[in-house]
């Protein structure tokens, strides 16, 4: 058996989050290249700052300035580096103590090599050029026992966005992938629940009434009825056409659950429950593994189907 | 408090890639159908459903949703979800058990790592605001705390790698690990590093898998099960997120947990460390001596399906009861970075 298809699917957002009076004065300062750390109700400084003590849970609200310039705690290395890690190159993920603080910020440090790095490696931050309010405003560490370039003025921040790109290999189920198969061929595949004898169009890797696959493989017409319907007036990003226009639920002849497409050809104020519709195929070149290939459904000029024979399927 | 026992375990193959898609149904069917068949009920049987799993391993929203037509949900089902690892949707199942309006609950975790980079994936974990933009990977962080070990003389690279051969071979008993062998450890450390100090035998594989426990209270535990695991000590703790604040070579939360269910005396641990210096770190957080047999499975180094492995170390750990192998067992499972926080789950038999 062939394996069911499959293709890249890349999942990107970018997630933006107001930042508070802590968080806030704390990227606000690495903007300005100054790093802060707050005290903790053990007199311990915390940088990063937290807004509430790791043991006592106290609120936390005494700033205390510190260095860009610390001590390796521990480390480790990356010889490939993955994508928006902060280097391109070899580098060390690194516990940074630094001076005037009592714990430790994670950050990288540019080594080249990691025979460079040890436990007690005197490091300092090197800063971006162009710094937004980001703990990546920090662009890495690097070796050195002196300063940091010094501070410069800056205006606050109160909010940070972290761009989020992930990449997966999105598989079809087993029952997917013979419907996605005959779609390429303008052909209708649905699967027959082996207990209920429900069909299923698209098919479900199981039967969601039974939780058995769906084994049993079916050939539907592309003819149907219309269970419900909505006229869509509402205007939206990446519309198709102009509003007003019907989206319907359509059930396929032999099918137990209807699906949502596009219908054409009929003015809103005519669609009906029960309407008898069919498929318009696009050309033929154009078709791939996707409902797509459907363009629309349009009334197909039978008689309507009585309410008793879809009234199961609303 | 009620009698609450575990009765049922099964678990699919850990395998590198399966074919089948994120939602888990075509893992959990057979497994579903395995636990319920072994006990003889169906899932009209069952009192309530709790899974655990993660839309961002899966990179689809709602994931566990879809997972719910492994079931057959009709009629309706009472059915919950933690986005945690599912030994803590066992936790949930189990409190609900304890308020006594039900008498069975199957509990289920699944991932499909394969599907994603999962060293990225587990930045999403992170402190949203000040480290998940760095994108850490979780090789790069558990290196780290290796190396505060390493230094500080709590472990070193030949008690890691002895740690993984004990895993692979341990798991040649398991017909469903992923990696098993005899290896020799010395030759393991000639292998290069892939996030030094941490060599590829250091970390759990990648792993697509499911697994699913059946709990049963009192009298029904009694029925289904001829020798019940009655959980004795149901415990879990969690640690700072903000790990520069930590102590890395040791887990406050991990102590805390097993003192609290009752630790002491087991003959068998079954521990969730997905590194080879953690396995080390969790015996002496847990005070497990030479005696206990740690790990019979071959433990998530042999094979670490995410969402279920934490699941799978209750499971592995209640058929040591089941079998009479042993009388008092130890699960643990752990979630969140390097060991931030941990459960434990103390089993014994009766006779």
């Amino acid at each position: 058996m062939t394996r069911p298809l499959s293709a890249p699917l890349d999942v990107g957002f970018d997630y933006t989050r107001s930042l508070g009076p802590t968080l806030g004065r704390f990227l606000s300062d690495l903007r300005r290249r100054k790093v802060t750390g707050i005290r903790g109700s053990d007199g311990r400084v915390h940088v990063p700052p937290l807004e509430y003590d790791p043991v006592t849970a106290e609120r936390l609200s005494e700033f205390v300035d510190v260095t860009a310039t610390g001590v390796v705690r521990g480390w480790s290395w990356i010889p490939e580096p993955l994508e928006g890690q902060p280097l391109d190159r070899p580098f060390a993920w690194a516990l940074i103590q630094l001076d005037g603080a009592d714990t430790s910020l994670l950050h990288a440090v540019d080594a080249g090599s990691p025979d460079q790095m040890s436990t007690g490696t005197r490091v300092r931050a090197r800063w971006r050029d162009e710094r937004v309010g980001a703990i990546t405003d920090i662009e890495c560490f690097e070796i050195s026992d002196e300063p940091a370039d010094p501070p410069v003025e800056a205006e606050a921040v109160t909010m940070v966005t972290t761009p989020v790109n992930l990449h997966y290999t999105h598989s079809a189920s087993p029952t997917e992938d013979p419907f996605l198969r005959g779609l390429m061929e303008g052909r209708l595949i649905a699967q027959r629940c082996p207990v209920c004898e429900k069909v299923y169009f698209p098919p479900r890797p199981a039967c969601p009434v039974d939780g058995v696959p769906t084994t049993d493989q079916i050939e539907l017409s592309d003819r149907g009825t219309i269970t419900t319907y909505c006229v869509v007036n509402v205007p939206f990003l990446g519309q198709r056409i102009p509003p007003p226009y019907v989206s319907a639920y359509v059930l396929l002849d032999g099918a137990d659950i209807p699906f949502l497409h596009l219908l054409l050809g009929v003015a809103p104020e005519d669609v009906r429950m029960g309407m008898r519709v069919e498929a318009v195929w696009k050309p033929r070149e154009e078709w791939g593994p996707t409902m797509q290939n459907i363009d629309h459904f349009r009334p197909s000029g039978e008689p309507d189907a009585p309410f008793d024979s879809y009234s199961q399927h609303l | 408090m009620r009698d609450i026992a575990v009765v049922g375990f099964a678990q699919t193959p850990c395998v590198r890639e399966t074919d089948g898609t994120t939602n888990g149904v075509e893992m959990l069917v057979p497994i579903f159908h395995e636990v319920l068949g072994g006990l003889g009920i169906t899932k009209t049987d069952i009192g309530f459903w709790c899974s655990g799993s993660s839309d961002y391993l899966a990179g689809r929203a709602f994931s566990f949703v879809s997972a719910v037509d492994a079931i057959g949900a009709f009629p309706p089902i009472a059915e919950s979800h933690v986005e945690m690892d599912a030994a803590w949707a066992l936790y949930e199942a189990w409190v609900k058990l304890l308020c006594g309006e039900i008498d069975t609950a199957l509990v289920y975790g699944f991932g499909k790592s394969s599907a994603g980079q999962l060293r990225r994936v587990m930045a999403m974990q992170l402190d949203p605001y000040l480290v998940t933009p760095l994108w850490p990977d979780s090789l790069g962080l558990a290196g780290i705390q290796a190396r505060m070990g390493i230094e500080n003389g709590l472990w070193d690279e030949r008690s890691m790698a002895a740690v993984a051969a004990q895993s692979r071979s341990a798991a040649l008993s398991n017909p469903l690990a992923q990696l098993s062998g005899e290896v020799d450890a010395d030759e393991l450390l000639t292998l290069p590093y892939v996030a030094d100090p941490l060599r590829r035998h250091d970390c759990a594989p990648i792993t697509d898998g499911a697994a699913t426990i059946v709990l049963a209270a009192g009298d029904r535990a009694r029925e289904l099960c001829e020798r019940p695991a009655w959980i004795t000590g149901f415990e879990h703790r969690t640690d700072s997120p903000s790990f520069g604040t930590r102590d890395l070579t040791t887990s406050p939360s991990a102590v805390a947990a097993g003192k609290a269910a009752g630790a002491d005396g087991v003959q068998v641990a079954e521990l969730h460390a997905p590194f080879t210096h953690q396995e080390i770190l969790l015996r002496q957080a847990l005070g497990l001596g030479d005696e206990v047999t740690v790990n019979p499975s071959g433990g998530v180094l042999a094979g670490n399906p995410m969402f279920a492995a934490g699941l799978a170390r209750i499971g592995e750990a209640a058929r040591r009861i089941h079998d009479g192998s042993a009388t008092k067992v130890l699960g643990h499972a752990t979630s969140g970075p390097l060991l931030q926080q941990n459960l434990v789950c103390v089993m014994e038999g009766r006779e």
